[in-house]
């Protein structure tokens, strides 16, 4: 086949209309794979066999019915997948084979998508840059001096760079929408309790959500209707009762404390020209004001290094995996602040308090959203930056989500949105946040910013 | 200015189960004062009156009926299959030392 379809849409009328068969599809994915993952690091295992296997399965039916139905994922690597190796791009877990599959891992693959491999990502999705990955970092394919951001670095690699379809992320603080910002792609962060992280492996419990990545908003929209609601094994996920309301007039805040210090100019002017688009197509943009905007990374760095440092009490070793002497750098520096936030006479001052000025943050956007349906805001302060350029100082990678915690803290969906690319050609996008479960309005409201923009879906390599 | 000394990092290290090296230690320590002086700044906020956020769904106390689950358990093989297992069991650390006569 000559051109890999870059829509599940295009992919089904492909298949169903002959043009090609699910195994054609895996041999071109493969193909660019074998061409470029020795150089990018995007893939920590390919599944080759399981993948070919699968496609034989669904060629075989030839109805390609299903939502999924011959569409190639690829999974970050703390997505458990039976009988194949899950490291969380830990050497602690170097060669652990888990003993059943994800949810979310299930649910694809009855929806007919084929698994086509696990994905680089920082040790234990801690990072921004894919640098803390212990199998190096995922080098961008729009550049590969820059990094691909993360932590679902190789998830952003791999859609990007034409190696699967669509891919799994995780999103505690920014990891799905950073990684999808700075390669081109939509990323979405659902609705805290949305989606189901049943064998995913655990960051941090009050902000871990399962993220996505896609090249448009429609592949967004049916890879979402798949993986969310109930699967009665987490006990945080509730099915939405609201109804989908089809609105006609929509109203967006921008929030004046974004617009801080640090924030490149090539960024905020491309949020300038979003509000403009928005405005030219009907859609009223407001300014609001979020005051507690600037507590937001200390409240994140409290909050989830307190409950990292206690879901990576597991590893010890006796169950699966090497002992803790195998933590690299960061897990041990997320491990070492959360249990001194959690620690005898330190717990008020530290992680008590931050718990309530997160109740405060949550207020500042239930207020927001009593008069807007959603809010735009920058993914992440600056564009891309280069490998090793922020690795010396971790404060300062901290600072780096500062806009994508937010909807962690907080619990609301946001969608990062591809918009346009830096004077260096490297993408910059945008994020819009609503309230609980009004998911299908952000992807309502990023449609009609893309059909404005006459947004095509691209590959980097 | 926060400033944790090697006596905090040691500390925090035995409560997080961490053997540090003297170079983790030399690496970390400053690393770590400058974040937690970062984060200090929440004490300027007012929270007298709000109560914390552990749980942003509102959800509680959500239970299953207690009825076993066999398509979620796993085998003594599969459980053991991670791991060096010895007899069928989990092999786990020595907590008792040998007797001594001091």
């Amino acid at each position: 086949m000559n051109n890999i379809p870059l829509t599940i849409k295009e992919t089904q009328d492909g298949l169903k209309s002959k043009k090609f068969n699910a195994v054609e599809l895996v041999d071109s994915y493969l193909a660019q794979i074998k061409k470029y993952n020795n150089e990018y690091n995007i893939f920590l295992t390919v599944t080759e066999e399981e993948a070919y296997k699968k496609a034989r399965e669904i060629d075989r039916k030839g109805s390609y019915a299903t939502p999924l139905a011959g569409v190639v994922t690829a999974f970050k690597d703390i997505f458990l997948t039976k009988s194949v190796r899950t490291t969380a791009g830990s050497k602690i877990l170097e060669n652990y084979v888990p003993q059943y599959s994800a949810t979310t891992v299930k649910k694809i693959e009855e929806a007919g998508g084929i698994m086509i491999g696990k994905l680089n990502c920082d040790a234990f999705a801690h990072g921004a840059s894919g640098e803390n990955s212990d199998y190096g970092p995922t080098l961008n394919p729009w550049n590969k001096e820059y990094v691909t951001g993360g932590s679902s670095s190789g998830s952003a690699g791999a859609v990007s760079a034409n190696m699967s379809l669509v891919a799994l992320g995780s999103d505690t603080g920014g990891s799905t929408r950073q990684p999808a910002g700075f390669c081109d792609l939509v990323g979405l962060k659902p609705t805290y309790g949305s989606i189901s992280r049943y064998g995913v492996i655990a960051m941090s419990s009050s902000l871990d959500t399962v993220g996505t990545l896609t090249h448009t908003v429609d592949d967004m929209e049916i890879m979402y209707d798949v993986l969310k609601g109930e699967d009665g094994l987490d006990g945080t996920v509730k099915n939405s009762k609201a109804q989908i309301i089809k609105k006609s007039k929509f109203k967006i805040g921008i929030a004046k404390e974004y617009f801080i210090d640090g924030l490149d100019a090539e960024v905020e002017k491309t949020i300038l020209e979003v509000k403009k688009t928005y405005e030219k197509i009907g859609v009223e943009v407001v300014e609001i004001s979020l005051p507690h905007t600037k507590y937001m990374v200390p409240v994140y760095y409290i909050v989830m290094t307190a409950e990292v440092s206690s879901n990576l009490g597991r590893f010890d070793g006796i169950r699966y995996g090497f002992d803790r002497s195998k933590f690299g750098e960061e897990a041990k520096r997320r491990i070492m602040l959360g249990s001194y936030v959690l620690s005898a006479g330190y717990y008020d001052a530290y992680y008590e308090k931050a718990m309530r000025v997160r109740t405060k943050i949550i207020n500042d956007f239930n207020d927001a959203f009593k008069t807007v349906d959603a809010i735009i805001s920058p993914i992440s302060p600056t564009p891309p930056f280069k490998i090793g350029e922020n690795t010396n100082d971790p404060l300062k990678m901290y600072l780096e989500d500062v806009y994508t915690t937010t909807a962690n803290l907080v619990g609301i969906p946001s969608l990062a949105i591809p918009s346009s690319f830096s004077k260096f050609g490297l993408p910059i996008g945008f994020q819009l946040m609503g309230p609980r479960f009004s998911e299908h309005q952000l992807f309502e409201l990023a449609k009609k910013y893309h059909k404005e923009i006459d947004f095509k879906p691209r590959v980097a390599i | 200015m926060v400033k944790l000394t090697k006596k905090d990092m040691l500390h925090i290290a035995k409560l997080s189960n961490l053997e540090l090296t003297d170079s983790e230690i030399k690496k970390f320590t400053p690393q770590l004062s400058k974040i937690v002086e970062y984060v200090s700044k929440l004490s300027e906020v007012d929270t007298k009156n709000i109560k914390p956020t552990f749980q942003v769904t509102g959800l509680t106390n959500v239970i299953r009926e207690d009825k076993v689950l066999t398509q979620n358990m796993l085998t003594q093989e599969e459980a053991l299959s991670n791991t060096d297992e010895y007899n069928g069991y989990f092999k786990v650390f020595a907590i008792l030392e040998n007797r001594t006569n001091e």
